[in-house]
């Protein structure tokens, strides 16, 4: 295995790290709030010539996802970074991105949307671009995001897949936070990602193509978009082989969704981001106290690990989804309403209660995590699961 | 078992107080512990209250929540004792650090807590003042800190404190900051 460096540093540096690695050829992003110091660095990098990138800068999220997808559509190798009201500006671009099927990575720092104005720490922005056609990694750890953001480039440009892919990390819990991370040696990195050759090259004159035409009635848009299935179908494949080859390389485990002590768990909580580490906390001190208790992480959250989650979670007597975003006049948060759908196929029904959480960077103290093993140990035991989704850890009034 | 230290700083935005939450959970990676270390973001005016925290534990720290039963509360503006509760959570055997001019005896009347719990002070502000020549009490109250605790090591921090310093500043600046931090380990008093 190569060395690894072991640094103290925040999640954002470190993917700013990762993106110096993977040698984009080509980074476009509005370098004012709500960026993340994520580009600061990386535009450091680029004044410092620790990278040859040409580094763009624009005057909108809007301009700056336009201006990745002219460049990767061009043939280059391209990333960005963003966070929520620039992700959600971006909302247009990020289907025009899928859609043309181009392999841009960007990181994005987990934050609330407006209104009321909030800069802090939740999904509510990420999850507004679940249906963009992304692949989308969760980071728990800086660790994570540092690992995520590479091998989302591998995946992204391999030619089964041919995605945006989104590394995405939670907004200051893991983005600010100083945290202990091993990262790889340049070469290493360089020698897994490896070059990136479009197949369809705009600036190949030899080869003329066409991109994002015109597909009216009876045009083939229609047959576009099942491609655009069956290429996030491919990517599951893909996302393990990958997977499975960084770990090998780094030492650190991947898989899709991560579990623990769920051999015999008889509850668990399903989970997405940093939360996953409370949760096991949590779990960890009541197993010592002899309770039968889970934990389901969510690491790749687009294509949506359904058959892995239906065989972690087949056969329980109560989970628990804890979703940091809401989708008012749904049943539950996004998580929710997936983990739901994953269970529908199982012989025996899985209860399954909702929770809200963590909304605005709302702290998600231990004894909310708590509370929710002891709503599952209540129901395990044959009471009624709590009527509609739980706001966990909302005062009563504003 | 993990040995896991949690500590809960409070100061005023302007004194550095994230500064030295994260240059202390740097020096415990020198120690091949794992660390954590982050502010509470809030309003960004100087002057403002604000909290940071920092976790040095020897086994990977999984939590990511504020820190609300702190092994350790450091204080970097004494006036704030009067407008937030500083000891709020604080272990019975924990440790309340404090940049004052005031005795500890009488500080610890202040704040009302129980026997079990040591109150150390310093006056790293006059420290900062007379070796620095500004009053950013962040460095030498890492120097008390070291003292009252044993939390991370003296002669790491301040290797560290110069690889950092030296990114901008001379040795001059070096030596002045190597003082105040040698003062504060001899000067703070604990009751």
């Amino acid at each position: 295995m190569p060395e690894q460096k072991t640094l103290a540093t925040t999640g954002n540096l470190v993917v700013a790290e990762a993106m110096r690695q993977c040698k984009p050829d080509v980074v476009a992003a509005y370098p004012i709030t709500p960026q993340t110091t994520i580009v600061e660095e990386f535009a450091g990098f680029v004044a410092k010539g620790k990278t040859d990138c040409e580094y763009v800068t624009v005057e909108s999220e809007h301009s700056a996802m336009s201006t990745c997808i002219g460049a990767s559509a061009a043939g280059a190798r391209v990333m960005t970074a963003t966070s929520s009201q620039g992700l959600a500006l971006m909302w247009e671009e990020l289907h025009i991105a899928s859609g043309m099927r181009l392999p841009i990575v960007m990181a994005n720092a987990n934050r609330a949307l407006s209104a009321p104005i909030n800069i802090h720490c939740d999904h509510g922005d990420i999850m507004g671009a679940r249906d963009a056609g992304w692949v989308t990694y969760f980071a728990e750890t800086a660790q994570e995001a540092y690992d995520n953001t590479i091998m989302a480039l591998r995946v992204a440009e391999h030619p089964d897949v041919l995605l945006p892919a989104i590394s995405a990390l939670d907004g200051f819990i893991t983005t600010h936070s100083i945290d202990r991370v091993c990262v790889m040696d340049d070469a290493t990195v360089a020698d897994f990602v490896g070059d990136y050759e479009s197949a369809s090259a705009l600036l190949d004159t030899d080869d003329p193509v066409l991109h994002g035409s015109f597909s009216g009635l009876g045009g083939p848009f229609f047959e576009f978009k099942r491609q655009q299935r069956e290429a996030m179908e491919g990517a599951r494949a893909v996302i393990k082989e990958v997977g499975a080859e960084y770990s090998e390389l780094s030492g650190r485990p991947f898989d899709v969704i991560e579990t623990w002590g769920m051999e015999d768990a008889e509850t668990a909580v399903v989970v997405i981001g940093s939360t996953a580490g409370n949760a096991r906390h949590v779990a960890r001190e009541l197993r010592a106290n002899g309770r039968k208790v889970g934990v389901v992480k969510v690491r790749v959250w687009r294509p949506f690990p359904y058959a892995e989650l239906a065989a972690a979670l087949k056969g329980l007597k109560a989970v628990a989804v804890l979703d940091r975003a809401e989708s008012f006049g749904a049943e539950g948060g996004p998580l929710f309403t997936e983990v739901r759908g994953a269970l529908y196929d199982l012989e025996t029904r899985v209860p399954v209660v909702g929770y809200i959480y963590g909304l605005g960077g709302a702290d998600v103290r231990l004894e909310l995590i708590e509370r929710v093993y002891d709503d599952l140990s209540d129901i395990a035991a044959g009471s009624a699961a709590p009527a509609g989704l739980v706001y966990l850890g909302a005062r009563e009034e504003a | 078992m993990p040995q896991l230290t949690e500590i809960r700083w409070h100061a005023r935005a302007g004194q550095g107080a994230v500064t030295a939450a994260k240059v202390v959970a740097e020096t415990a990676l020198a120690a091949d512990q794992y660390l954590q270390a982050m502010p509470e973001y809030g309003p960004e005016r100087m002057g403002a209250p604000i909290k940071a925290f920092t976790r040095i534990s020897s086994d990977p720290i999984e939590i990511h929540c504020n820190i609300e039963n702190p092994d350790i509360v450091i204080v970097l503006d004494d006036s704030l004792i009067d407008i937030v509760d500083v000891a709020e959570g604080v272990h019975d055997d924990g440790v309340i650090l404090i940049n004052t001019c005031t005795p500890p005896a009488e500080v610890r009347a202040k704040l009302g807590v129980s026997d079990s719990v040591r109150v150390a002070c310093v006056d790293a502000s006059g420290i900062a003042l007379d070796t620095i020549k500004r009053d950013i009490p962040n460095t030498p109250m890492v120097g008390a800190l070291i003292k009252a605790t044993s939390v991370v090591d003296l002669e790491a921090f301040k290797g560290l404190l110069a690889k950092n310093l030296s990114k901008k500043f001379g040795q001059e600046m070096i030596d002045a900051n190597w003082a105040s931090v040698d003062r504060a380990f001899e000067e703070v008093t604990v009751a």
